[in-house]
């Protein structure tokens, strides 16, 4: 699905007299009609496409009227392209200010997936600037922010850009009463670790396994036990999917087979019913019941289809594996784990993304596993990954560990049995470029692995740390609630130093006077560069238990694969 | 009182025409107006004047004054005209003088003498002369239309922007027409002239003939017309001296009027107000001033000086040498209150506050009477209304007055007329100021708008007097104050003598960060009078790094630009100061700019890999980035070479590149490539086949997959694949092949290094249970249990469980153990955990 989709589906267009629809990629359209109109995004390559259909119907000797709309906005080096390709006079340009997609009641999505990508890997911060516009849009609805925080370098770019924008257009929101009490800008960046895990609520399940688009997934005839597959709206409206999302893998098999247990005896009532009552279950409870039928079976055979997967490939192993990673301990079997799962071809992504988990809770891989893990990756996957390596050093997702570098205690622990022969042998000219991720001091700061004595229950969560089945609490979620509760960074310094974040978290608290409590339970919390679904379920959580309630604004629903491929370079 | 009426005219049974003095003017005229081209702006406008001496024959040696003033008489610029003979002069809607030159040129100057643009009115004007030209207001602004030598019109209905029109002949025309004006109808503009006893009309597309109704007979020439302010009437002037008043549309006739004067009237205008029926024309001769109207009987003033009348929307004003007057027909809410003998509510209520005032019981006595009439309410509203229609603030007092002591007795009044008729009053008081100048009547600035007054005390360059009453209304600071600091910024711009800092100082001092003051756009006026200095030192206080952009560019200050433009954060206006730079600067230095802006530079990257391959690669060059080089050279190998002799050989290039970044890692991994991509093309040629592309491990499965077991064997020493890979690689590939004999040849070749668990799984995915077996039992202790679970031999997983005496895989067989067939394992292994909790 995409966001056009949420919007205007296929049939409203032709009641509006779309002929035909086609996707924007490298192929031509073959359409007879005498208008086109290009819906795209302001991408380079968006516009190569654009005039290579102009110019060839140029060739052809055809006229027809083409009308480029770019969403969320245009950009100049886009209209360049159009003149550089001498299609300028030919079509005409429109704008879209589209950026907010409400995916859920509490989840809206800029749907930018590139951001990640042009952001965090090119540096281009075009979309800094949308996001600036985007949050100018929410407070011209909802009235100022009266507290805000941030971490991040573009988090701090943004809500700079955001207060100027204020600032010009000042006196519409002044004066407004807030009705959101907090907003918290976060970069993706600060919190790789918890988008690389697993995901282990329903939700992120889902979207790991069936990637949930525009908030619908398309369920195969795997799930839907039938020969058709089926675009399903996954959001709080779907009353089973509502009751599940948030829940650990394992308790939603019980908890859906409960409700079909429920679902049985509601459809058994109708036994010793007399006529009129029969009629009245018909008219008024049956369509419910049926629904609802329909959605649990649904769901069971989502379940079961990610049981099947999850099993093949030894899930419980991976899992294992990243729990040691988070938990710093057995690295060189997790190591060989990682080797093995490259050398057995499992999944480049998996791999890839196994490698970075290793590289950011471990501060860099040492040398050794460093080029050996690599050298294995590229025999299994192809060569061009090497420039897979080189991007994702500049993210700092893979890195290297400097000789020399100052080691925490856990650390050198771990890593004195497996150093010394390695040490001091590299000098990357680069290495000192990338980011220390400093995961295992931050983790030790803030508490994010929990001590548990004995079993850690799933059913009854006590803290965040349940959408990974109690081995970690996100980093992400856990800044945020720690922010909240200090209303300011105070106290967390050394952590916004080891997060290499010193010049970019700040606290911003105006008009608190004016704010009622009610409005000040709502927190808005944007994700530069994507959030996961387990990010979502946790604060859920804790939003329950705190009493606040969350709202999410990202740049784009993400995971860890989306993470992986977007770094990835891939043969044309 | 009793006198107030005295300057009152009946004209007919119910209109009343006045008559005063708004300036008694000082102004040093050297000449006669009549001597003069005068053009004064409606809405109490500046007067301008010049000498024309090109109308006398002896051409004068001496160049001619234009003088402005206000209406008042206050000089406000005095110029020698150096340009070509004018032949008319009017103001623009924008209070611009417009100056038509005979060649058909028209000068466009400011309110105080400055020259601001100029315009022609086309060739054909150019050739034939202008002989007579009118300045015009339509809906869209000022319109020029022009009477040329040839007899034929020319107009322009919007001088800002410029459209000439030529339009149609007249048939037959041979001689000047004897009058004519430009008439504005459906937002069209039209021309109606009068050839003898015969009126034309022009549009743009035809000439036809009119006649008026109902036009009195023996009329041989029409001497003069004159359209109303609103372009709704029309009155002709015939040489048998009577005058025809109707719409301009020629449809209907209002009324006519026989004045018995055969001589050809100076001026005649509309003296008519908004919303009233009645109709009056104004005639002025040399010394005698006729209102005529719907009546048997004209009003007739006489006229001691040479005078000059100006149409308002109002009334009609007049001027000459020594005094500045203002004819209009009285108010029907002052007609009420004042006229002899009223009992309209309005005139009790007056004489009761006056009553009041003595302290006379009258007072009541007046009150009461309003009050049992119930007609106190609009008493008071007649008051107000009138206090707006007087020129004396005494009168307008007095009348205000007894309107707040009305108030008093009424329960509910909205305050509102009174307060606003309060405030307006208090502003035309003072623009009507001697010093200021705009007599402006309470309908004309109704009609006008404050904004546009304040536009106008701006461009008067009266700033304290606009910021006073911006202040006094407390117009929102963006709409009033503001702007007109603003303006008086760019005004002080101007002022050559004062130093840059000085200028920026006082500029900043003023303006502070005042909301709505746009520095750019002050800082842009400093630089079109060609003070760049003082336009970035005025940037420096613009709040919007982005609205710098555009006028530093156009000062060629782009480097400035360009770091303003990433402030801003805006990537558009980054990129349109990088283009700007490409071409401004040479490749190099382009460059190094581009080296010390990080944020600029990727933006450029990401256009130049889409669009600019090979600027990209002279960019990485340019900045010895190698490793960035090699990474460009790889891609290339794969997406932009086909032949493999070319892919090799950007591969090269890459390792060489790799060297140089001491990525050896990558130069190695790169000539690996190399290699293996020679070998590839060797194996297409000897077994057919696609291995081209192919990673490293796949080249060996599908080796292996085709039987060529000794060259897998081969490529795996060559390139040193890892043993424990190399038997994963095997084991999966011999699996999929099904080749179970070579499958435990391989398996005995020598002791596996990645145990043997692997073979039992991947038989098991076969669904070869037989040989799974075989391999089960090679399985080491620590995962004998979960090999033989697989190969579905619980009852001997149980008893190895037993035998490690581990809890875990105790559990592990007992969850596989299925009720009926294995109900003796589950007891034993019962059995065994009893036993162990037992010690």
């Amino acid at each position: 699905m995409s966001p056009l989709d949420r919007i205007a589906n296929v049939s409203i267009l032709k009641q509006h007299e779309v002929d035909k629809l086609y996707k924007v990629e490298n192929k031509p359209a073959l359409s007879s009609s005498e208008q086109l109109c290009f819906l795209v995004r302001p991408r380079i390559k968006n516009m190569r496409y654009i005039a290579s259909l102009v110019n060839a119907d140029k060739l052809a000797g055809r006229t027809r009227k083409y009308k480029v709309i770019f969403s969320p906005q245009k950009f100049y080096a886009c209209e360049m392209v159009l003149e550089e390709e001498g299609i300028y006079g030919d079509v005409s340009c429109d704008e879209w200010a589209f950026s907010l997609l409400p995916l859920d009641v509490d989840l809206l999505s800029m749907e930018l997936p590139e951001f990640f990508r042009d952001y965090f890997l090119e540096g281009d911060q075009r979309w800094i600037n949308t996001v600036a516009q985007a949050l100018h849009l929410l407070s011209t609805l909802y009235g100022p922010f009266p507290n805000c925080y941030g971490i991040g370098r573009c988090a701090k770019m943004a809500y700079e850009l955001w207060r100027n924008l204020e600032e010009e257009e000042d006196g519409e929101t002044k004066g407004r009463r807030p009705e959101i009490g907090h907003i918290f800008l976060l970069d993706r960046d600060v919190d790789f670790v918890t988008a690389l895990c697993s995901q282990v609520v329903y939700e992120g399940l889902v979207d790991d396994t069936f990637r949930i688009k525009c908030g619908s997934v398309d369920f195969g005839p795997e799930v839907t036990s039938c020969d058709k597959s089926l675009k399903v709206l996954l959001n709080a409206e779907d009353k089973v999917f509502n009751e599940i999302r948030n829940e650990h893998f394992s308790n939603v098999f019980g908890f859906l087979s409960q409700k079909a247990r429920n679902l049985q005896a509601q459809y058994d009532r109708r036994r010793g019913m007399d006529i009129k009552q029969m009629k009245n279950f018909v008219s008024q409870e049956l369509k419910g019941l049926k629904q609802e039928h329909r959605l649990l079976s649904l769901h069971i055979g989502a379940c079961e289809s990610i049981m099947k997967k999850k099993t093949k490939q030894d899930f419980q192993e991976l899992i294992k594996t990243e729990h040691a990673l988070l938990e710093g301990f057995n690295i060189r079997e997790s190591t060989s784990y990682i080797e093995e799962h490259i050398d057995r071809q499992v999944s480049p992504i998996e791999s890839l993304r196994l490698m970075c988990l290793l590289s950011i809770t471990e501060n860099g891989l040492i040398p050794k596993d460093y080029r050996s893990l690599k050298t294995q990756y590229l025999q299994s996957y192809g060569p061009e990954h090497l420039l897979t390596f080189s991007n994702l050093r500049r993210a700092g997702l893979l890195t290297e560990q400097a000789p020399g570098d100052t080691l925490t205690a856990v650390e050198s622990k771990v890593s004195k049995l497996v150093t010394d022969k390695a040490a001091g042998k590299i000098t990357d000219a680069f290495s000192s470029l990338a980011k220390r991720s400093n995961f295992r001091a931050i983790s030790k700061k803030l508490n994010l692995i929990p001590r548990v004595d004995g079993e850690y229950d799933l059913k009854v969560p006590r803290d965040m740390a349940y959408v990974f089945s109690g081995a970690y609490v996100p980093l992400s979620c856990r800044i945020i609630e720690q922010v909240l509760e200090r209303r300011s960074w105070q106290g967390l310094d050394e952590v916004v130093r080891l997060l290499n974040c010193s010049d970019f978290a700040f606290t911003d608290m105006t008009k608190e006077d004016k704010a009622s409590s009610e409005s000040l339970r709502l927190i808005l919390v944007v994700f530069l560069g994507g959030c996961t679904f387990s990010e979502i379920s946790a604060l859920r959580f804790l939003g329950r238990e705190k009493g606040y309630r969350f709202i999410f604004l990202t740049t784009a629903v993400t995971n860890s694969a989306r993470l992986m491929e977007a770094m990835s370079e891939v043969k044309a | 009182m009793d006198c107030y009426t005295a300057n009152w005219n009946p004209l007919g049974d119910s209109a009343f025409y006045r008559k005063y003095e708004l300036y008694s003017m000082d102004w040093d005229l050297k000449e006669e107006l009549r001597d003069c081209l005068v053009a004064a702006a409606p809405y109490g406008g500046p007067i301008a004047l010049l000498r024309n001496p090109w109308r006398k024959e002896k051409a004068a040696s001496v160049r001619p004054v234009l003088d402005i003033y206000s209406a008042s008489g206050m000089p406000l610029a005095s110029l020698l005209w150096k340009s070509g003979p004018v032949v008319s002069l009017g103001w623009s809607a924008e209070e611009e003088l417009l100056c038509v030159q005979e060649d058909g040129a028209v000068l466009v100057y400011g309110l105080h003498g400055d020259f601001r643009r100029h315009f022609s009115m086309g060739n054909e004007v150019l050739q034939n002369r202008v002989l007579d030209a009118r300045i015009f207001h339509t809906e869209f602004g000022s319109g020029v239309a022009i009477l040329t030598g040839a007899h034929r019109f020319t107009l322009s209905a919007n001088v800002g922007d410029l459209k000439l029109r030529r339009m149609p002949e007249v048939p037959g025309l041979q001689s000047a027409p004897s009058c004519w004006t430009a008439l504005c109808q459906d937002r069209v503009a039209h021309i109606l002239l009068a050839v003898g006893p015969d009126l034309y009309l022009l549009d743009h597309a035809a000439c036809s003939a009119v006649t008026p109704p109902g036009l009195a007979p023996g009329v041989s020439s029409f001497l003069q017309m004159a359209v109303s302010f609103t372009y709704r009437h029309l009155a002709l002037f015939t040489d048998t001296g009577y005058i025809w008043m109707g719409t301009a549309s020629l449809k209907e006739k209002l009324c006519e009027f026989n004045c018995n004067i055969r001589a050809p009237p100076k001026q005649m205008v509309w003296c008519s107000r908004p919303r009233s029926k009645e109709r009056a024309v104004v005639v002025a001769w040399e010394r005698r001033l006729m209102v005529v109207g719907d009546a048997p009987e004209s009003i007739q003033f006489v006229l001691d000086e040479d005078s000059y009348l100006v149409p308002e929307l109002d009334g009609v004003r007049i001027f000459s040498h020594s005094t500045h007057e203002f004819l209009h027909e009285v108010p029907a809410a002052s007609e009420e209150i004042f006229k002899i003998a009223s009992m309209a509510p309005g005139a009790l209520l007056l004489e009761a506050q006056k009553e009041y005032e003595k302290e006379s019981q009258k007072a009541d006595e007046y009150l009461r009477e309003i009050q049992e009439l119930g007609q106190l309410t609009q008493a008071v509203q007649q008051c107000i209304e009138a206090a707006g229609h007087e020129h004396q603030p005494d009168m307008q007092k007095s009348l205000l007055r007894a309107a707040s002591f009305g108030k008093c007795f009424l329960d509910r009044f909205p305050p509102d007329s009174f307060v606003h008729m309060c405030q307006d009053l208090r502003v035309l008081n003072a623009v009507r100021d001697y010093h200021i100048g705009i007599p402006l009547t309470y309908s004309q600035y109704k009609q006008l708008t404050i904004q546009v007054l304040l536009d106008r005390l701006v461009l008067r360059r009266l700033y304290p007097l606009a910021i006073q009453i911006c202040e006094y209304l407390r117009l929102p600071e963006v709409q009033g104050v503001s702007r007109i600091l603003a303006h008086w910024a760019c005004y002080k711009v101007q002022q050559k003598d004062v130093s840059d800092e000085d200028v920026a100082r006082a500029i900043n001092q003023k303006l502070g960060d005042t909301p709505g003051v746009s520095y750019s756009d002050i800082a842009a006026r400093a630089y079109g009078c060609g003070r760049t200095e003082l336009a970035i030192k005025l940037l420096e206080y613009e709040p919007r790094s982005g609205e710098q952009v555009p006028l530093l560019l156009k000062m060629k200050r782009s480097k400035l630009a360009l770091s303003k433009a990433i402030e801003s954060g805006d990537t558009d206006l980054v990129f349109t100061v990088l283009l700007h730079l490409k071409n401004e600067l040479n490749r190099g230095d382009f460059f190094m700019t581009l080296r010390n802006q990080p944020m600029a530079l990727s933006l450029y990257r990401q256009f130049c890999k889409h669009q600019e391959l090979e600027t990209l690669k002279d960019l990485y060059n340019q900045d010895d980035n190698h490793q960035e080089l090699g990474s460009f050279h790889i891609r290339a190998s794969y997406a932009a070479e086909e032949r493999i002799e070319g892919r090799v050989a950007a591969l090269q290039t890459a390792a060489d590149a790799f060297y140089k970044a001491k990525n050896e890692f990558a130069a190695k991994a790169t000539e690996d490539q190399m290699r293996l991509l020679r070998l590839q093309r060797r194996l297409e040629d000897e077994l057919g086949g696609q291995f081209l592309d192919l990673s490293l491990h796949d080249t060996v499965t599908t080796l292996i997959l085709g039987g060529h077991n000794k060259r897998a064997e081969q490529l795996a020493r060559d390139f040193r694949i890892p043993d424990k890979r190399l038997w994963w690689l095997k084991l999966t590939a011999l699996a999929d092949l099904e080749d179970w004999e070579e499958l435990e040849k391989f398996s005995k070749s020598k002791k596996s290094p990645i145990g043997y668990l692997p073979f039992v799984e991947i038989c098991m995915k076969q669904h070869n249970k037989y040989e799974a077996k075989k391999y089960a039992s090679r399985v080491g202790p620590e995962q004998k249990v979960k090999a033989l679970l697989l190969v579905g031999d619980v009852a001997q997983a149980a008893d190895v469980a037993i035998e490690h005496r581990n809890e875990a895989e105790l559990s592990l067989v007992l969850s596989h153990c299925t009720g009926a067939t294995d109900g003796a394992t589950a007891d034993k292994i019962q059995r065994a955990r009893a036993q162990a909790q037992k010690k």
